[in-house]
């Protein structure tokens, strides 16, 4: 027998067809296990392999769609792997037709849903699906077939335990739904991205919709992969007719969409939910004429996401640079504080001022870059759908970052120092990602352009030895400053021009760096982007508040027809002009409206932004103020006051707590002026007490502890929120460390609960010193008696209240 | 045989939304900033439901629901007369649980109105499938009983895991169950319907808030 690599090169390849909708005709139960009959219905199982094989399938999958872990034992686990491949073979053996025949190991998703959104452990994941493989290769499997996955990060998962744990080959198929995206919402283009980057040897689609409703998903495949494309559709949809279950689509309507698609460039095909082998045979005999149309090599060079890919060269991609630490303090504290909603603030206002990438960069040296780079990648997914460009030079943490991403990451980056390239280039290898080639090498950087391209090409020639193609390298030749050499530029710009033409390469730069030393450094940058640019370059690590250079991607791009009917040109002059305008008529901006409270109307602006919940204006008056006033003072006697109107009205029932929140929202970005202010400034302090706060264990869910939190920080409380499904012992740990005297505890589920009274018990023998308050959906007084909790906060201000009452005992006692 | 069925968005009733968000009256700014986030959700989601019809007996004290055995009292009652069930689940997607995360570090008035608004809307979705099966038993002659969940009343929340193994509803819809019985995406329903011949007892017609024993909820109407 051949292996089905070699075989793949010059064959269709056909899989198996439908096994549930079978099984359950032969009598399996709604909700039974499918996964056991492989031991109790060893002769149906058998005898639904050879039927496939008979009918020409080539490769059929294990009846292991289910088998794992979190359903079975070790044991059984083991029992029912070994069960099923035993089966396949025996299939095999008895099969009369002369084809080639493979086994592969079916693998489907494991019904949990990963975090950020499910509470399934991206590695829990993994060793899940490791279990599963190194069963498979015990028992002697040809290959391995992961299907049916409709969450990209799940696929991931499965794919990297695949590659860990065997040297068979992996085919990997997703489900789409109708909208030509998985569940989880990735396009086609990202998972061939993604996937074809972690080298799986074949990619598909399956299951969901018939071959006519999959036909654009399949075509966007075949538009993208230099690998192999498979497709196995549901024989359409189920219909129940007179009682029975009917699918709409036939055998013959089946196999003559699938070849027609096998005519496009499907290179492995077969059949999911409703198929039967007459369908494969009926496709086998619609196709089998067909010549295998040859793989082609793409050469596309993009990045993706758990959503989209960005594909470079069509137009210039702009990645953002403002998540780092250099020459930033006010970073650098939030990185020191863990305060991670900083950092994704920071990502948010680049991804709505118009960047496409994230650069990533949290090193600090006093903190444990590989932890935090970990943790702000995932933190970032969470909420932003841009790639990321994981920015680091320590290549543990770039690993780290790499293996939780979801998607395929910008890698940042490379040099071509041999060592460099020896921790780099294996986890490109490893991950997948487009990597950042910096032209530069043990001699430090080359003058001249050609020392440059010189570099490059020794990168290239090695990136090739690890099996990086061309493609996923991006050369950046090193913006220098014009301040210190005034040729500098051109160095900088004939190089990525020859990078360009000669080598075929893409380019990125850092643009800012060409100013270095001078005034007015944003006219600069703005027009060597420009020159750079019309030279070739690929992509810019920039500044999107830095409006020249705004200004030159915008126009560039109308200018060029990249631009049509100037949709972005447009909005984005007018805001422009709105901008302008509000910075030389500060007034036009301000709030006015005559139905406030009586203290409001004779109170200041700015306490009137935040009564009104404007969040932009509040933010701007503070830095007004800031430049009159101590930080302090503000707080006192602006901020202060207006959180009580608000939070008075909150309490009688006349603002509700949607406005609630929006004056907490105002307060917060005068507040953010104001830590700005502070942070060149760090003795003075404005913090009561400190306050640890934390969704509780088996909980998911922090809307609320998120509004507790926002108020609780507006009146001034230093708060540590260890987030959502927190452990006892974590948030007894950081209460201790901290000695903090209060923290609050949110559930929203009474199957919660319990965690919250375990917390509190622990907390009661670790901290005696510390105040429990409790809230949340489920809470009532009565419960949190019974939990033994000092205080129930029905509300966000009643935890401010209790907050405070707690702060002032503490002032007292130490006076 | 486990079906599945995806809807057209189902008519926003606002008045539900600002109930979900605690809003008595309805000022223009709250409207306006509610209608921003319902935009801004909009294509981001879906309406999907699994179904499957089941047999079900009384044995004893106990009540056979073909995927599972309870002894709740609530649900027996419920179903009187029924000699068969609609079990479903319902989500409105995951577009929405990103927006919600999004909005709740970046503005938590915003993420409040996205839950409002992701409850109305999965309720929603629930009453057009309820709609929508009870005119198809219609022409069967039979008569659909209002919606129960696991975990209302005494029925428990982890018959979950039974309602799971029987709809397959991470592949079929894409929701999935974590450990402590939730449901990934969020907005997301499962329910038990009963299927009987006879008119709607008078009880199983009042409306679902009346027919719940806890009088002191926050949310009741």
């Amino acid at each position: 027998m051949r292996n089905i690599l070699e075989y793949m090169k010059d064959h269709i390849i056909y899989l198996d067809g439908g096994m549930g909708t079978l099984l359950q005709a032969q009598g399996l139960q709604p909700g039974e296990l499918p996964e056991r009959w492989n031991i109790t219905h060893a002769e149906a199982i058998i005898s639904i392999h050879q039927q496939y094989f008979d009918a020409g399938t080539h490769v059929v999958n294990t009846n292991t769609f289910g088998a794992n872990g979190l359903k079975f034992s070790q044991d059984e686990l083991d029992e029912i792997i070994c069960a099923a491949i035993a089966n396949a073979k025996e299939a095999r053996k008895r099969s009369q037709t002369k084809h080639e025949k493979f086994i592969a190991l079916d693998i489907g998703p494991t019904g949990r849903l990963l975090k950020p959104y499910g509470d399934f452990d991206f590695e829990e994941a993994v060793a899940t699906f490791a279990q599963i493989v190194k069963i498979g290769v015990k028992y002697g499997a040809d290959l391995i077939m992961i299907e049916t996955m409709n969450d990209s990060y799940e696929t991931k998962a499965a794919l990297l335990a695949a590659k860990e744990n065997s040297d068979l080959p992996v085919f990997v198929s997703n489900a789409y739904s109708a909208d030509g995206k998985l569940m989880t919402g990735a396009s086609p283009a990202a998972m061939v991205a993604m996937l074809e980057g972690m080298r799986a040897d074949a990619i598909g689609v399956n299951c969901s919709l018939g071959p006519k409703a999959l036909a654009g998903v399949v075509e966007e495949y075949l538009q993208y992969a230099s690998i192999p494309v498979l497709m196995k559709p549901n024989a359409g949809l189920p219909q129940e007719i007179n009682g029975k279950t009917v699918f709409d689509v036939l055998p013959d309507e089946f196999s003559q969409d699938v070849t027609a698609l096998i005519e496009k460039g499907v290179r492995i095909a077969g059949g999911c939910c409703g198929t039967t082998p007459a369908y494969i045979s009926a496709l086998v005999e619609a196709s089998k004429h067909i010549i295998p149309k040859p793989i082609t090599q793409k050469n596309i060079t993009c990045i993706s996401s758990y959503t989209h890919a960005v594909q470079f060269g069509k137009s210039p991609i702009l990645i953002g640079e403002r998540i780092n630490p250099t020459g930033k303090k006010r970073f650098q504290q939030a990185l020191r504080e863990h305060d991670i909603d900083y950092i994704l603030t920071e990502g948010i206002q680049q991804q709505e001022r118009g960047v496409q990438v994230l650069d990533v960069n949290v090193g600090l040296p006093e903190i444990d870059e590989c932890a935090l780079l970990q943790e702000t990648v995932c933190e970032l997914q969470a909420i932003i759908d841009l790639p990321l460009q994981i920015d680091t030079s320590d290549a543990a943490a770039m690993e780290a970052a790499l293996r939780r991403y979801n998607g395929k990451a910008m890698i940042n980056s490379v040099n071509g120092k041999e060592e460099n390239m020896k921790a780099i280039f294996p986890l490109v290898q490893k991950y997948g990602g487009l990597v950042v080639a910096l032209t530069l090498d043990e001699n430090g950087i080359p003058e001249t352009a050609a020392g440059r391209v010189k570099i490059a090409e020794k990168i290239l020639q090695t990136a090739q030895s690890y099996g990086i193609d061309k493609k996923d390298i991006i050369f950046d030749t090193l913006a220098m400053t014009v301040s210190a050499d005034a040729m500098a530029a051109h160095a900088t710009l004939d190089a990525l021009a020859e990078i360009k033409t000669r080598l075929g390469c893409h380019t990125s730069l850092g643009v800012s760096n060409i100013s270095f030393g001078l005034p007015n450094r944003d006219a600069l940058n703005g027009t060597f982007f420009a020159i750079a640019l019309s030279r070739g370059l690929s992509a810019a690590i920039m500044n999107p508040y830095a409006t020249d250079m705004m200004k030159t991607y915008y126009t560039y791009r109308a200018l060029l027809g990249m631009d049509e009917n100037f949709q972005e040109y447009i909005p984005f002059v007018q805001q422009l002009a709105q901008t302008t305008h509000m910075v030389q008529n500060p007034s036009v901006n301000q709030p006015v409206n005559a139905s406030q409270t009586d203290a409001a109307q004779t109170s200041s602006q700015l306490q009137k932004a935040i009564i009104k919940g404007l969040k932009e204006q509040a933010g701007e008056l503070t830095a007004q103020l800031l430049q009159t006033q101590e930080p302090l003072q503000i707080v006192q006697a602006e901020i202060i006051p207006a959180l009580d109107i608000v939070g008075q009205g909150f309490e009688a029932k006349t603002v509700y707590l949607p406005q609630l929140l929006m004056s907490a929202e105002a307060a917060k970005s005068a507040f953010e002026k104001i830590k700005s202010a502070m942070a060149t400034a760090p003795e003075q302090s404005a913090d009561k007490c400190k306050i640890v706060i934390a969704t509780v264990q088996g909980d998911i869910h922090d809307i609320g502890k998120n509004i507790v939190k926002l108020l609780l920080e507006n009146y001034g409380f230093a708060v540590t929120d260890l987030g959502k499904d927190v452990a006892p012992e974590t948030i007894v740990e950081t209460t201790c460390a901290l000695h903090a005297p209060l923290v609050g505890l949110s559930a929203l589920m009474t199957t919660t609960v319990p965690a919250m009274e375990e917390t509190i018990r622990q907390l009661r023998i670790a901290a005696p010193w510390c105040k429990v308050m409790v809230g949340g959906a489920v809470l009532t007084q009565a419960y949190a008696d019974r939990i033994g909790a000092d205080h129930y906060a029905k509300d966000a201000m009643e935890s401010v209240r209790y907050a405070d009452e707690i702060s002032a005992a503490l002032h007292a006692s130490m006076q | 045989m486990v079906y599945v069925k995806e809807y057209d968005a189902p008519l926003v009733e606002q008045a539900e939304i600002l109930r979900y968000a605690r809003c008595k009256e309805s000022a223009s700014e709250l409207i306006a900033q509610m209608q921003t986030c319902l935009s801004e959700v909009w294509n981001h989601l879906q309406y999907k439901v699994c179904y499957i019809r089941l047999p079900i007996q009384k044995e004893n004290e106990m009540l056979n629901l073909s995927f599972a055995k309870t002894d709740s009292k609530a649900l027996t009652k419920n179903l009187e007369g029924c000699t068969e069930i609609i079990l479903f689940a319902a989500t409105i997607g995951l577009g929405i649980d990103r927006f919600i995360t999004r909005y709740s570090k970046l503005s938590p008035s915003k993420a409040l109105w996205l839950q409002a608004i992701g409850t109305e809307r999965i309720e929603a979705l629930c009453d057009t499938f309820c709609a929508d099966m009870a005119k198809q038993l219609q022409t069967e002659g039979k008569k659909l009983h209002t919606r129960f969940s696991p975990g209302y009343g005494d029925l428990a929340l982890t018959l979950q895991k039974d309602v799971f193994r029987v709809l397959d509803c991470p592949r079929k819809i894409g929701v999935s169950l974590n450990e402590s019985l939730l449901m990934s995406p969020s907005k997301s329903v499962t329910a038990i319907m009963g299927i009987s011949q006879s008119c709607i007892t008078k009880e199983m017609s009042k409306p679902f808030c009346q027919n719940c024993n806890q009088v002191d909820c926050t949310y009741r109407k």
